[in-house]
């Protein structure tokens, strides 16, 4: 009970914290009501439209509203960005030199290695686990739990994430009690304690890590899935002929499951591309753990260059779109095989 | 949504030899082994932040969160110290948590809702360039947020508008930036509705907006949950959107950039980080865990997001 005065006490020391916090909210109700009133004065209008050209007007009123929005706020800005990205600030014409500058300038060139770094090893870990864990766990008992802890990791936001990490590595000077449990590890191990955040190189990888502990989880659902897909005639024609579990992986299974594969690798590549949150939290980019996601954030936002973030943004569209090209023609290959 | 989990098969084992069955027994039993190892190394960080948050600051600080087992502390103050406000600059984390649902709730109903007329209207109503068009919605997954930042702050701070730092701003960003794949879950969803189904409505002498409202909505009510889900989860766990576009001051900035700035300068008060950062991920976790059918089923429809 004196926890709940302690609050409510904490929180009234801001009089109108209540008052503010209620019209907020309010706000937010009346833009769903009023958002949902026109909606359904849309649909109003698109029920009495004049019977001349009514499939036209409802057409009109179903998907302009989409349209208009991506037009404006997807379309239009990226076109916007693309230009910036071979202007200088002032507006000129600079041909490719902010992209020149993005390659040759020693900072960028950390950065570029992270983000190599970055898309190599958390798709291949993610996958491997994902897989050897799907695989493990398929058809024993308590799937579902040991699904749910592995999973998990997905609903949590890549800040909780970075700093459940955070606390993972924390360090303490040798002799002082350690508080993370790693450096507890090591120091059990008779070690003494690491700077795992900010010793570079190898911080790039204990970043990373966070990134893989949370694709894990949708590498595992996504396959899982699949391998419940493969047909069981074949795994027990298979299994009559003698096939080790090894082989029956190696020859049935994976096969099966390629298509699959496929889409979860590339699809953690793209949000590994992209992924800025963790690098921001856990570091700001401070000792060489930059990527590009995160230069783009700082050098559009936080120092006043925006060309050069601009420039960076159209490198992650360009790393980006021959992967998912590659990912669409694949489903689409395995939409017409089944 | 084809791609749905598929029910367990239960299958019989079959009859075999005493030596086969005995292996088989061994290498599920490495199987089992690595599976729990797997699984505890997975907890284990989440774990440790949980319990730490619920001990006091001078143990926090002076001994690790597993000496709890041989001697428990327990205390609720961490909790109480971030979420009343302790001085001027720093307000209540609270104040935080209640900009989060006033940033979700909004930016979640608007995307689905407006994607979910797209995708009927690309689905149903036959019109000139249909399929292009709805190519071209669907490239835009392509389109890395980061593209459409600086120019659409831009947008924002047009003194007509005017809304930069607003919660308009930012519930426009997160309904622009969650369309496309939105449209596109909904569309493949709603183009499977069997054509009977239509044409009956149709001769009934219903039009579009009759049918979308009577038959195509109460019929995608399992895809619309898994695209709810979906976008909730995207919005309330967002820092980008939410940095760039709500400008960061306790009128409008969300829980998980509060969070993300203790880590930066608060990074040693591991007792406020740790339940910060509890209460940032405890509704994400409640909606996983009640939800988590309709999260897996949109992740299946979705793993194509790009």
């Amino acid at each position: 009970m004196t926890v709940l005065a302690d609050l409510s006490a904490g929180m009234l020391r801001t009089e109108s914290f209540w008052i503010d916090q209620g019209s907020k909210l309010g706000f937010a109700a009346i833009a769903i009501v009023v958002f949902l009133a026109i909606v359904g004065l849309v649909m109003f209008l698109a029920d009495n439209a004049p019977k001349r050209g009514r499939d036209v007007i409802q057409l009109l009123l179903f998907v302009a509203p989409a349209l208009l929005l991506l037009a404006a706020g997807m379309i239009w800005p990226a076109l916007q960005t693309i230009w910036q990205s071979v202007t200088s600030k002032a507006g000129e014409f600079v041909g490719l030199d902010n992209f020149v500058t993005i390659f040759t300038d020693p900072t960028m060139q950390v950065v570029m290695r992270n983000t190599i770094v970055w898309v190599i090893f958390v798709p291949t870990f993610s996958t491997i686990v994902g897989l050897a864990y799907a695989l493990f766990i398929d058809r024993s008992r308590g799937e579902k739990i040991l699904k749910s802890l592995v999973f998990m990791p997905m609903a949590i936001s890549f800040v909780g994430a970075s700093i459940i990490w955070g606390f993972m590595y924390t360090y303490r000077s040798e002799g002082f009690p350690q508080i993370g449990l790693l450096n507890q590890i090591l120091v059990w191990l008779g070690l003494s304690p690491y700077q795992f955040v900010e010793t570079p190189p190898w911080n790039t990888f204990f970043l990373l890590v966070v990134m893989a502990w949370i694709q894990t989880g949708f590498a595992m659902v996504v396959l899982s899935a699949a391998i419940k897909g493969v047909p069981a005639e074949i795994v027990e024609a298979a299994e009559l002929d003698g096939a080790t579990a090894w082989q029956r992986f190696l020859n049935v299974t994976l096969p099966w499951i390629r298509g699959s594969l496929v889409v979860v690798v590339t699809t953690i590549t793209i949000s590994t591309l992209k992924v800025f949150d963790i690098v921001r939290t856990m570091t700001g980019g401070q000792y060489n753990t930059s990527v590009v996601a995160n230069e783009m954030y700082t050098r559009a936002f936080r120092l006043n260059q925006p060309e050069i973030g601009a420039a960076l943004a159209v490198l992650l569209f360009v790393l980006v779109l021959p992967i998912v090209v590659y990912n669409i023609r694949v489903l689409r290959a395995h939409k017409e095989a089944h | 949504m084809s791609a749905a989990v598929a029910p367990e098969p239960t299958v019989a084992a079959p009859p075999e030899g005493k030596t086969k069955r005995v292996k088989k027994r061994l290498t599920s039993r490495t199987a089992t082994f690595f599976a729990i190892l797997i699984a505890t190394l997975w907890t284990i960080p989440t774990f440790g932040l949980f319990i730490s948050s619920f001990r006091p600051r001078q143990d926090i600080n002076n001994s690790g969160w597993w000496t709890m087992i041989t001697n428990p502390s327990f205390t609720f103050d961490n909790y109480v110290t971030v979420l009343s406000s302790s001085g001027a600059s720093s307000a209540s984390l609270g104040v935080y948590f209640v900009n989060s649902i006033v940033i979700t709730l909004p930016a979640v109903v608007f995307p689905v809702t407006l994607a979910l007329m797209a995708a009927y209207a690309f689905a149903w109503i036959p019109f000139k360039g249909s399929s292009w068009l709805f190519v071209l919605v669907f490239a835009l997954q392509i389109v890395p947020l980061q593209m459409a930042l600086i120019p659409l702050l831009k947008i924002f701070n047009y003194p007509w508008l005017d809304i930069g730092g607003t919660f308009p701003a930012v519930w426009i960003a997160h309904t622009i930036f969650g369309l496309p794949l939105q449209i596109f879950l909904l569309h493949n969803f709603i183009s499977e509705i069997p054509r009977d189904v239509m044409e009956a409505a149709k001769v009934d002498g219903a039009n579009h907006a009759q049918i979308f409202r009577r038959v195509v909505i109460p019929l995608s009510v399992p895809a619309i949950a898994s695209m709810v889900i979906f976008q909730f989860l995207w919005v309330w766990n967002d820092l980008l959107v939410a940095l760039v576009f709500s400008g960061g001051t306790a009128k409008t900035a969300p829980i998980t950039q509060r969070v993300a700035e203790f880590a930066g300068t608060r990074g040693n008060q591991w007792e406020l980080l740790t339940s910060a950062a509890f209460i940032a991920t405890i509704v994400p976790l409640i909606v996983f865990f009640a939800l988590q059918r309709y999260f897996v089923r949109g992740l299946l429809a979705g793993s194509t997001k790009g």
